[in-house]
Formats: structure tokens, sequence, C-alpha cells
């Protein structure tokens, strides 16, 4: 059967968190570079860093609003289609993601709603506090849910009892878990990066059509210096994940480099076509030596190639291949975006070059693209386990009928086709306006709350309506 | 019996009860939706629960979370013995979440997302109320893994249940909005609040009586002695709290239909966990058998325990913040 009951389970799995993880890609970030700007427009008092702070605002409601729903389906989806893997797993990914709902819900939904309303209302002090605090909440957010996906690459500190649970045994080394501060700083700079890029796009749009507009100036100007100072950073951090990766799940590394041999002096592939039944990579562009060069720093270092495990231990070469090409491409474009503006700035014509300003606009989506090109790598290569080396993917499975995955996968599509396609027009909406120096606030006549969000205005108000 | 599984079991249980309570008021308006002229009066009911309804949602999430980690055995049995009404539940909370925030984005479509949010909160509510249901009937379980089918949930018992939920919703969104409201719309929900209140009893009746023939464990609890000593406040202080609502709104009360359409959703709970105690899923599975090994169950209730009186707090300062009327336009504001 080509569609059976753990396929459809794994694409339903891979859609819905897909659609999931780039929202808060764009949260992390944008959080971040909303309490930069408020801390900044604190400090200088300038009136240009309150407007852009004001514009991204609304669209980080929105975002944050439509991270929240999706991952709502994802806590639920361990349960109906990986049952398994929550019986087994549950008492050690349970309490990680039970941390992860806790603290979101208590920073986020307390602070949350003063920063998106409470500007008049509770003083630019507090306000401040408040959004360094959501920045701080998506941060911890990511720290636990990163802590139990990490534990799934690389399970340490648990042992096993009579029902076959994954019991804690040390839950420091848990959750810091050998992959955890890669993982974690990896993709921590990934939303810094896919939220600089977007706010640099849209900058650099609103500076096409208007030179002189001081929002769009500040937006291009602090992306580009994200662009010139995290993008070589992020290389840096891949790198060290990468060799991380070879030490604990060496096969994902062959996969990703189109390795099947395993010798010394191994190639580095540039590209090519990794044929899984033929176990070879077809028509291979490659640079003698340099990928035991790359992956083990010594021109002869030996690699191992994905013929070292047997066929039912293999990822997925073909799609970790391109994956993995795609994501690095983005991210050499990146570079390149960076010196090239590094560049302009340094001769004093930031926002001169047209073509430049056209090519950010280009890259806006490029951080989504690099992300999700990123967790595939990192997903598609721990198959064929839900716990590396310990839990097979196919044992992880609910017993549900295929039928049953089949018709809630179509309903997921079709419902996050019409929801998401919404959401985007509305945040685009928003993109599509140049920012104002007198950026209005949320609109106070409109309900526009995310989840988990108390709002806090009108206090006085409030009450004299009996 | 008072270790950590059961406070654990108590935790969850509160947590799913403070959904009931919290959504249901804001599932019950979406319900009530299409009984309200659109604009304005739409506006006002929305605006109504605007402000909070995400926090409530979000004890959904901590309820199911915390599910996984106390006891992932029931969480993976039940889930997938639930898995269409789950689904369906997902479905409709997607529908009706975005439809708070697109409705105002939107003028040409906001009827669309109006229908959206009614449809979407129906459908929550119903497939909570079958959940219900089938969790009642009793989940077959061999081994570590749910042995039924995938529409074993379905059932006259379970659809029952479903419609019964979205009446007892649909009353809480009434009586809410007869207390947060004035003018045509309060009017409204004066006689959404008659028609779903009577109904709301009728139901609770219903199900009571069905309840004690599905299990002999339930018959037992209710019809055997001492039990029945221990177990006979619950009903009478369901007939107290049925008078106070309909006193209440025969006499054009403000808070009090809120309050004893509360008392009852709470009465009703603790009903049915007198059923279940101290099975998690009668008669299959005991909350100790369900139960995290205890280094799981430690390390999550130091954060439980410090964290959930903090949201608590907040939420109460929340609802303070938005005490009083809403007024057709502006919200609270």
């Amino acid at each position: 059967m080509l569609f059976d009951a753990l396929l459809l389970a794994r694409l339903q799995f891979a859609f819905t968190v897909s659609f999931h993880i780039v929202f808060p890609a764009l949260t992390i970030g944008l959080a971040s570079y909303l309490a930069v700007l408020e801390v900044l427009w604190l400090i200088t008092g300038r009136a240009v860093f309150l407007a852009v702070f004001n514009y991204w605002k609304k669209i980080f409601a929105i975002s944050f609003g439509m991270g929240v729903v999706s991952g709502l389906v994802m806590s639920y989806q361990f349960g109906t289609n990986w049952s398994v893997f929550a019986d087994k797993a549950g008492p050690i990914v349970g309490p990680l993601m039970g941390y992860e709902v806790l603290s979101a819900f208590f920073l986020d939904a307390g602070f949350l709603g003063v920063m998106l309303f409470g500007m008049d209302k509770q003083g630019r002090g507090l306000h401040c506090f408040a959004t360094l605090m959501v920045a701080a909440g998506t941060l911890l957010s990511a720290f636990w849910i990163l802590a139990a996906n990490s534990w799934m690459h690389t399970p340490v500190g648990h042992a096993k009892n009579a029902a076959g649970q994954f019991v804690p045994a040390d839950w420091w080394s848990i959750i810091f878990n050998p992959s955890f501060p890669y993982r974690f700083v990896h993709m921590v700079l990934a939303a810094y990066l896919t939220t600089a890029f977007v706010v640099g796009g849209i900058g650099a749009l609103h500076l096409i059509g208007d030179r002189s507009n001081p929002g769009a100036r500040l937006m291009f100007s602090m992306a580009m210096w994200m662009a010139a100072l995290v993008a070589p950073l992020q290389v840096v951090a891949g790198d060290l994940h990468g060799l991380n990766t070879l030490a604990h799940q060496p096969a994902k590394i062959a996969a990703m480099e189109g390795h099947w041999q395993t010798r010394a002096g191994q190639p580095l592939i540039l590209f090519g076509w990794p044929d899984m039944a033929a176990e070879t990579t077809r028509w291979a562009i490659e640079i003698p030596k340099a990928g035991s060069l790359v992956l083990t720093h010594a021109w002869d270092g030996t690699v191992k190639g994905l013929t070292a495990w047997p066929p039912d231990e293999r990822p997925n070469a073909t799609i970790l291949f391109w994956s993995f090409r795609i994501m690095v491409g983005v991210g050499l474009l990146m570079l390149l975006i960076g010196a090239w503006s590094s560049w302009q700035r340094y001769r004093g014509q930031l926002t001169g070059s047209t073509l430049l300003l056209r090519f950010a606009v280009l890259m806006s989506p490029a951080g989504f693209v690099a992300v999700l090109a990123g967790w595939v790598t990192t997903e598609v290569g721990r198959q064929p386990y839900t716990v590396y080396g310990l839990l097979r993917t196919a044992q992880s499975v609910s017993p549900v009928d295929r039928a049953a995955v089949a018709a809630s996968l179509v309903a997921f599509i079709v419902a996050y086709a019409v929801v998401y396609a919404a959401g985007t027009v509305y945040m685009l909406r928003l993109m599509l306006k140049p920012p104002q120096l007198d950026e209005p606030d949320i609109d106070p006549g409109l309900p526009q709350r995310a989840a988990g969000i108390t709002p806090v205005p009108a206090l006085g108000e409030a009450s004299g309506r009996e | 019996m008072f270790d950590l599984a059961f406070v654990w079991a108590a935790l969850i249980a509160f947590a799913v009860l403070a959904y009931v309570l919290f959504d249901g008021f804001d599932l019950g308006i979406g319900i009530l939706f299409p009984r309200l002229a659109a604009g304005a009066e739409r506006d006002q009911a929305m605006n109504s629960v605007a402000p909070v309804w995400d926090g409530n949602e979000t004890w959904l999430v901590l309820g199911g979370g915390g599910l996984m980690a106390a006891f992932p055995l029931a969480y993976a049995v039940v889930l997938p013995a639930l898995y269409a009404p789950i689904t369906g539940m997902l479905l409709g909370l997607i529908f009706r979440g975005v439809a708070f925030e697109f409705r105002f984005r939107s003028t040409r479509r906001k009827l669309l997302w109006d229908g959206a949010f009614a449809a979407g909160s129906t459908l929550a509510a119903f497939a909570q109320g079958v959940a219900l249901g089938a969790l009642v009937q009793g989940i077959p379980v061999v081994g570590r893994a749910y042995a039924g089918g995938w529409w074993d949930w379905l059932s006259w018992f379970s659809l029952l249940t479903g419609l019964a939920l979205v009446v007892g919703y649909a009353l809480l969104g009434a009586t809410w909005l007869v207390w947060k409201t004035n003018g045509p719309v309060q009017q409204k929900a004066y006689a959404a609040a008659w028609v779903t209140g009577l109904g709301t009893l009728a139901l609770i009746g219903l199900v009571s009586i069905i309840m004690p023939f599905l299990d002999p464990l339930f018959r037992q609890r209710w019809f055997s002695w001492p039990n029945m000593v221990y177990a006979a406040p619950v009903p009478i202080l369901v007939a107290l709290a049925a008078a106070l609502l309909l006193v209440g709104l025969s006499r054009q009360w403000q808070r009090a239909p809120f309050l004893a359409a509360v008392l009852l959703f709470v009465l009703s709970y603790i009903g049915l966990g007198i059923n279940f105690y101290p099975y998690i899923l009668p008669p299959s599975l005991t909350i100790w058998e369900a139960a995290a090994p205890a280094a799981s169950l430690q390390f999550l209730l130091v954060g439980a325990l410090v964290l959930i009186p903090l949201i608590l707090c907040y939420t109460a300062w929340a609802y303070w913040v938005f005490r009083g009327k809403v007024s057709a336009t502006g919200g609270y504001h």
C-alpha cells in the first residue's frame, strides 16, 4: 500500500508542524526585535523607534495568534496519531512540553496584553518590562520545545521501566542532552535571521517608493546589520551543529552529503541525485577530499557512508541531500546580502542601490525557506526513529485506521489553506502600508487578541459602564 | 491514596473544569451568534469575550499537555479512541479562534467569518460533548493500547451528551450576555437563557438517569449504602441551582443566572467525578495505572504549583479589569 496509515500520519505531522513552525520562527524574532526597539526608544527618545515598534506590533499579534492555534493542533496530535510514542516517551517529553505550556502561558499571557494594549495605561517602564518578558517567554518556549525535540535526537539520562516506557533518571542531562545547546542556538539565530529578512525586505520595499521614509530606513538598516553579523555567526553555529550530528547521528550526515561508501578523503559533493535503491549518488559534481576536510577538519579523515548501515536504518538521502542544500544555499545568499549591504554602508550609501533593495525584497521570505529546509533535514534525518536508535517511527504510530488518518489529513489541509491564506493576506496588507512617523497604535476599537492575552486597557472606563 | 498521582489527577480535573467554565461561555456565545443581528449586536457579544477568550482556551492546552505528562498511558489510549471528535474539536477551534481576529479586519467577508465563528464554536462544543459521552461509555483497552474501531465513539448516548454540551454552553453564553450586556442583546439573551436553561436541566436529568444503567460501577456509586449519603448533596444542590436559575430569569436578575449556570456545570462535573474516581478511564484504567513515574510527576509539579496560582491571580485580575457592561461599539474601552 503506497499510503499506509504510518505514511499518512507522518505526512499529517509534517504538514501541521511545517505550518506551525513558520509562526514561532517569526514571533521569536519579532518579540526580541520589538524589545530592542522599545529599549532604544526609551534611551534615545527618537520617535522613529516607537513608530517602527507600533508597526511590527500589529503584525506580531496576528502571527502570535496563528502560532497558538496551530500549536493547539500539535499538542493533541501526539496522542491522536502517535499514541505509542506518547505512552513510551510521555514521561520524558510530556513534562518538558508541560513546562513549555506553563511558561508560555504565564509569561506570554501575563504580559502580552500589557504589551499590545497597555502603553498609555501602564507607563513606559512597566510597558517596556512587559515587552522584555514577552521576548523572554518566546525564548523560554523555544528552550523547552527544543529540549524535548533534542532529547528525541540524542536521548540520554533515562532508564526503561517494565512497561517499556522511558523513565527520567536525570533531568539535567535529559534537558541539556548532547545536541540541545547546538540546536537551540541554531534555531534562535534562525528565528532572528528570519525576522531580520522579513523586516529588511519590507523596509526595502517601502524605500524603493520613498528613500526618505525614516521608518523604512531604520528597518532596512537594522535588518542589514543583522544580516552582516548574524548570518556569519549562523554559519559557525550550523557547522558546530553539523559536527555534533556527525558524532551522534552519522547516518544523517552521510545522507546529507550523499556519501555511500565509508572512506578516507571523502569528496564534497556539491550537486547530484542520491539514489536510495542503487546506493549511489548520480550525476555527482564533487570536490575531491573536501568532504572529509569539512567534516573531520582533515584531508584524509575517514567518513562513514550510508552503506555502513543496513537499508532499514537509513534516512532518505534524496530528501536530506536537497533539503540541506536549499538551507545552505539560502544561508549563502544571506551572507551575500550581509556583505553587500556592509559595503554600501561603508560607502555611506546603504539605501543607494535599487538593486540591493530589490534583492532584499526578494529575500524577505528567505528565512522561512531556510527554517523549513533545516527542520526537514534534521527530522527526516532522524528517521526511521522517533527516539533515535531506541524507538522506531513504525512502532510509535497509533492503532488508528488508515481512513481516519486520511480524512483528518484532508480536513487539516483544507482548514489550514483557508485560515492561513486569510491570515497571510491580513498580515501582508499591514506590511504593504508604508510605516508612518506617527504610526498609530493598535486601534483601540478593534478587539484584536492573540491567544493567552489578558489585555489591560481602560481600567477606569470599564468600571464606568455598569 | 493522597499521593502524586492523586494530586495530578486533581490538577488535571481542575484544568479541565476551568476550561469548561471559561471557554464554555465564549463557545456558547458562538453557538448563539446566529440568533443575534449581524453588525452591532454581534460585535457587542463578541467584545464581551474578546479580551479573555484566548486565555480561556489555553486551559485546554494545559489539560491536554498535563494529561500527556502525568498520565501518558491515558493520553495514549483516549486520543486514538476519540480520534474523530478530537479532530472535529480542533478544526472547530481553529475556525472560531481566527474568526475573532479576522472578522474585524474584513468588511466584505465579515458575514463569512461570523459563520465560521458560529459553526466552529458549535462543532467544538458538540465534539467535546461526544467525546465525554464516549468516555463515559467506556473505552476498550488491550495491553497498553486502544482496542476499538474508529467509529466506536458514535452512539445515541454520545450524541445525546454532544447535544447536552451544546445546549449547556449556550446557557453559559446566554447568561454571560445577560450579565455583561444591556439593550436588545440582553433581551435576546434572556429569551435564549430560558430555552437553553430548561433544555440543560432536562438533559442533565436525562443523562443522570441513563448513566447508572451504562455501568454497574456507576450504579453502585449512587445507589448502594453508604455511598448514597455521600452522593446525595449533589442532586440536592442541582435542584437549588436550577431554582436559582429559574427565579433569576423570571425576575430578570443580571448576575444570578450566570452564577446558577456555572453551579450547574460544577455540580454535573462533580457528579461525573463521583462516577469516575478512582478510574481515569472507567472501567479500564485507574489513575495509578495510568500515572507517569514519580520522577516525571514531581518534576512538572514544581512548576505547576508555582505557576498555576499566578495564572489564576492574573486571570482574576483581567476579569476585574474588564468588569461591567460592554457597549455595542467600543468594547470595554
